[in-house]
């Protein structure tokens, strides 16, 4: 019994799921920090320092990119990599390809990195980069294709399991996305031209950014929440024929939604019109999935009391469901009409980012690191209990203040005297938001804080001898 | 054929693609199928729980 106390560490290829899941923990700091300070240069535009790399143009894509890419897809690469390997019983096919994708995976996040700072970008949002990195990038997601798809065709189960449906559907997704997005011409090494022009430029970008909405932050994520709610609550999904056909709907609708993102533009109105029923028609699926996680606690709900990694998935579900069914809503013309382009967006953004996407992945990952390190535990059960209600005041204090101040923001725009003219000027609007943007600002701290408090644990956790961590069942039974 | 009966048709066939998804996953013969797929989640770990037991008892 001696070393194989977790025999079935033997048997697959954790070693990548490692590299990737200690990546996501400090991509989410690099990422959130650079967050933070760009909340801050809004309050006091002088932390700009006057410097070209560090004016909010260049940073605000620097930290979409990182937590998107490197904090987010990380974390994907992480637990999709897990979830096919012990879902389908069998080792990760070609694991000197998946080492590639980890390798070049962080050599895409560095030339991100410094080449934003640096103002390279190709002006669409959450596509910024530069096209050798847009090849790059390709390159690498094949690669994450082959040795996905290989696993599951070489697996020794008889069914594949829904998670993989979802992460299947991701990595396919996301590749014709970032290919068809990312069609450009080349003027030098460093500058190049979209292919579209006008409006249909204008349209393919946000077919692209809602469906990278859609299929990384959704699809993908809720490939984490279909493994890890129900093994951490000790019971299987709620429902497992829910589940299919919430993948089947969720993915054929995803798709139509984007034109949301661009009404009362030069986009036909029949387009808009579309996107914003496809977009309705999405919160059925949506809570079809919410519900199925959440129910998978039902008979376990006492769990909650004790396990902050179940409180963090649970929660997390329960921004998901809030965030999809306040994005049906903004997606309505005329709410649209008052929302968009104020700060209700980016409450509406961060409520997915922060509270479905990075607690899910908080979530997951404290169930993970124990697994991949041989410990039954995390070092800090009361350290993951303190992060969790940093992260969820944290999301608290972002959403509300951007709520207000969009609502707010939406109603001084298009407030207008009696002659006409407008009630007020955009300066008056902005000065109105300071306060706002001072309590988003905290927010940020909280949820950053909570994650140097994750690393410490994680750090502490890796370091820790041999089998001093037992699972809490373990150690009060001995 | 003419464009709105084009669009007509795919608006049936995608209706019916999604009922018969639908009955196909609620059909009460996959039932079993499904319980034990719902399980993947749990199959690798009896050898891991047995033998963390046992690791417990010694």
């Amino acid at each position: 019994m001696m070393n194989h106390s977790q025999p079935q560490g033997a048997d697959y290829n954790y070693t990548i799921v490692r590299q990737f899941a200690l990546t996501t923990v400090f991509w989410g700091i690099v990422g959130m920090s650079v967050g933070v300070l760009i909340a801050a240069q809004l309050i006091w535009p002088q932390l700009n320092f006057d410097t070209p790399w560090l004016t909010y143009s260049r940073l605000r894509p620097l930290h979409t990119n990182a937590v998107i890419f490197a904090f987010g897809t990380s974390a994907l690469f992480a637990t999709s990599y897990y979830i096919v390997q012990r879902t389908c019983q069998t080792r990760l096919f070609a694991p000197k390809l998946a080492a590639f994708t980890f390798w070049g995976w962080q050599a895409v996040i560095i030339s991100a990195a410094i080449s934003l700072p640096m103002g390279f970008t190709q002006g669409k949002e959450y596509a910024e980069l530069e096209w050798p990195i847009d090849i790059a990038i390709t390159i690498i997601w094949i690669a994450y294709a082959v040795v996905f798809f290989g696993t599951i065709v070489k697996r020794t189960t008889s069914h594949i399991y829904v998670a993989n449906w979802f992460f299947g559907a991701f990595i396919i997704t996301v590749a014709v996305l970032h290919i068809v997005n990312s069609m450009a011409v080349p003027l030098s090494l460093t500058k190049s031209y979209s292919l579209y022009s006008g409006a249909v430029d204008a349209m393919v970008q946000w077919w692209y950014g809602h469906n990278a909405v859609g299929f990384l932050l959704t699809a993908g994520f809720l490939g984490m929440m279909y493994y890890f709610v129900p093994k951490q609550a000790g019971r299987p999904v709620y429902s497992y024929r829910l589940s299919i056909v919430h993948f089947w709907a969720l993915i054929a609708l995803y798709i139509w939604a984007g034109p949301h993102h661009l009404h009362y533009t030069a986009l036909p109105d029949w387009t808009q019109s579309l996107g914003m029923v496809m977009s309705l028609i999405l919160f059925a699926p949506s809570w079809g999935g919410m519900i199925n996680g959440i129910m998978t606690l039902s008979g376990a709900w006492h769990k909650l009391r004790t396990d902050p990694i179940l409180r963090f998935l649970v929660v997390s579900l329960s921004f998901y469901g809030m965030s999809t069914f306040e994005g049906p809503m903004m997606a309505i013309k005329t709410v649209n009409a008052l929302s968009h382009y104020t700060d209700w967006t980016i409450g509406h953004v961060h409520s997915g980012a922060l509270g479905w996407v990075a607690m899910v992945s908080i979530g997951s990952l404290y169930h993970l690191i124990p697994v991949l390190f041989n410990q039954g535990r995390m070092y800090s059960t009361n350290l993951i209990n303190v992060h969790f209600w940093l992260a969820t005041i944290g999301t608290v204090l972002y959403i509300v203040s951007m709520w207000i101040s969009g609502v707010m923001q939406g109603l001084m725009w298009r407030a207008v005297n009696s002659d006409g003219t407008l009630t007020y000027s955009f300066v008056e609007s902005l000065e109105a938001s300071y306060p706002f943007y001072f309590v988003r600002f905290i927010g940020g701290v909280f949820f950053l804080t909570g994650m140097f408090i994750m690393a410490y644990n994680v750090i502490r956790t890796v370091r820790a001898p041999k089998d001093s961590l037992p699972a809490i069942a373990d150690a009060k039974a001995a | 054929m003419d464009y709105g009966t084009l669009r007509g048709i795919i608006t049936i066939v995608v209706m019916v693609t999604f009922i018969g998804i639908f009955a196909w996953a609620y059909s009460s013969s996959r039932k079993k199928q499904f319980d034990e797929a719902a399980n993947l989640v749990f199959s690798d770990d009896e050898q891991n729980l047995v033998s963390k037991d046992s690791g417990e008892q010694k």
